[in-house]
């Protein structure tokens, strides 16, 4: 059964046209990796999943729900699809564990006891259960971005949206946030992934997806569309970019 | 020149009457003016186009005009044109209210445009809604990048007060031209004034200090 359905879906930036008539299922489970060089919508695609861009044309079902439901439906959306940000976007004025503790707290209606008890766990399950009580700014950007996939997980959503989570990372602070990623996927849960790691699209994606000019123009098997790059000129020509 | 710095004592009670009121008309006022300020703001920053405007053009004139023009509008013309009357005191402290609303409106906006728009798309995308959104995450960082702002604010509103000389409010500064009026003490009465306003306005400072030393500017 999919999961999230695009039919049809356009996005206009004013007379941009930033995504042309996408049509996609995604089934529960995959892991669907997201390339294509900038300016091409993948992240846009991504956004509008969770209503952080508001579609312009067709229409765009989350777990059944349209995004263009309203702002009620929109709420069911996010807590549906969790989403972890390039830019980690942890709240500074919180710890890591009140971080992970803040949606249960104000989306579920949690208590706090019960929130925190929870998020200590989700800080576990991400390596990190003894930084609990630091702040943000106190964390290097691995840390922050598994305490922000913690954050995302502590809501229980059934997909989870990664906007090139580990790009502004060193590249010895990736690995730990594609660790924690991969670990997510063999537990089943359906991911969406825009990144340029495409060692990641190959041992853990289970599809992919080559974006260009806001259409999708290539989907299928990671590791055959990456044996088979050389019959796509400019697929091979963007993967020796991010190479 | 003779100067007897012992007049100012035989004044001091007059003085601190006149402390009192530049005191009281702050304080009214800033309050006031924090309530409208904040309200404007968001409006600016959040409203529709609507809400957008209104607070504009009221930031605007308000900007655009001298509060002495604005205090004497209010006492002096607004009796005229809407027979409404009010007494000198009732007429500072609104034009205290009104004129460092704006001014806050404004630093209102700034404080909450700061704010990393990726924070509030966090939030957003937990599903918390937008209300949500500015009390618990995008409000308390905007806050700890008000008090600055706001502390100058404070200490031009209390300055201010001085000019509501023209509508012959007894706040400290009438009070002193009334006492120079009798004694022609200008050295001994100006000096002191001007100390009592640096009392004021540093004790102003150090208490906005102490607040922005125990919040840290995220």
């Amino acid at each position: 059964m999919s999961i999230i359905e695009f039919k049809c879906v356009s996005k206009h930036f004013g007379a941009l046209k930033v995504l042309d008539e996408v049509d996609l299922d995604i089934d529960q489970g995959e892991v669907v990796v997201l390339i294509g060089p900038s300016g091409s919508g993948k992240s846009t695609l991504l956004r509008c999943i969770n209503g952080l861009e508001t579609i312009t044309g067709g229409d765009l079902r989350v777990d059944r729900i349209s995004v263009l439901a309203g702002n009620a439906m929109l709420r069911e959306i996010r807590q549906e699809a969790g989403m972890v940000f390039q830019q980690f976007n942890l709240f500074p004025q919180l710890t890591a564990l009140d971080n992970v503790a803040f949606g249960p707290r104000h989306v579920r209606g949690q208590s706090t006891r019960e929130a925190r008890a929870q998020a200590l766990a989700l800080l576990k399950k991400v390596g990190l259960e003894e930084r609990a009580h630091h702040y943000p700014n106190e964390l290097s950007g691995g840390q922050q971005q598994r305490v922000a996939i913690a954050r995302a997980l502590a809501v229980k959503p059934k997909v989870m949206l990664f906007d090139e989570p580990t790009s502004a990372l060193d590249p010895e602070l990736k690995q730990e946030v594609l660790n924690v990623m991969r670990d997510l996927a063999e537990e089943g849960m359906t991911m969406v992934v825009v990144t340029h790691e495409m060692s990641f699209a190959k041992q853990v994606g289970s599809r992919l997806i080559f974006m260009e000019n806001g259409k999708i123009s290539v989907d299928g098997n990671p590791r055959e569309i990456l044996a088979n790059s050389a019959n796509n000129p400019r697929l091979q020509d963007f993967l020796r970019h991010v190479h | 020149m003779n100067t007897d710095w012992s007049v100012i004592a035989n004044f001091m009670p007059q003085l601190l009457s006149g402390a009192r009121m530049t005191i009281y008309i702050t304080l009214v006022g800033l309050c006031g003016g924090m309530v409208v300020g904040t309200i404007a703001g968001l409006m600016r920053t959040y409203g529709n186009w609507l809400l957008n405007c209104t607070a504009m053009i009221y930031i605007e004139v308000i900007r655009g005009t001298p509060i002495v023009v604005q205090v004497m509008f209010l006492y002096f013309a607004l009796p005229v044109l809407a027979s409404i009357r009010i007494d000198p005191l009732t007429a500072a402290m609104i034009a205290i209210v009104v004129n460092a609303g704006a001014y806050i409106a404004e630093i209102v906006r700034g404080s909450l445009q700061s704010i990393s728009r990726g924070l509030a798309e966090a939030g957003l995308a937990l599903g918390l809604p937008r209300w949500k959104v500015l009390v618990y995450i995008v409000g308390p960082l905007a806050f700890r990048r008000l008090i600055p702002p706001l502390g100058n604010q404070f200490i031009i509103s209390l300055k201010d007060t001085s000019l509501f000389i023209v509508i012959g409010v007894s706040e400290l500064t009438r009070t002193g031209q009334e006492i120079m009026a009798a004694n022609f003490r200008a050295v001994e009465i100006w000096s002191a004034i001007a100390v009592m306003y640096l009392i004021m306005t540093g004790t102003l400072t150090l208490l906005l200090r102490l607040i922005e030393r125990r919040m840290k500017i995220l």
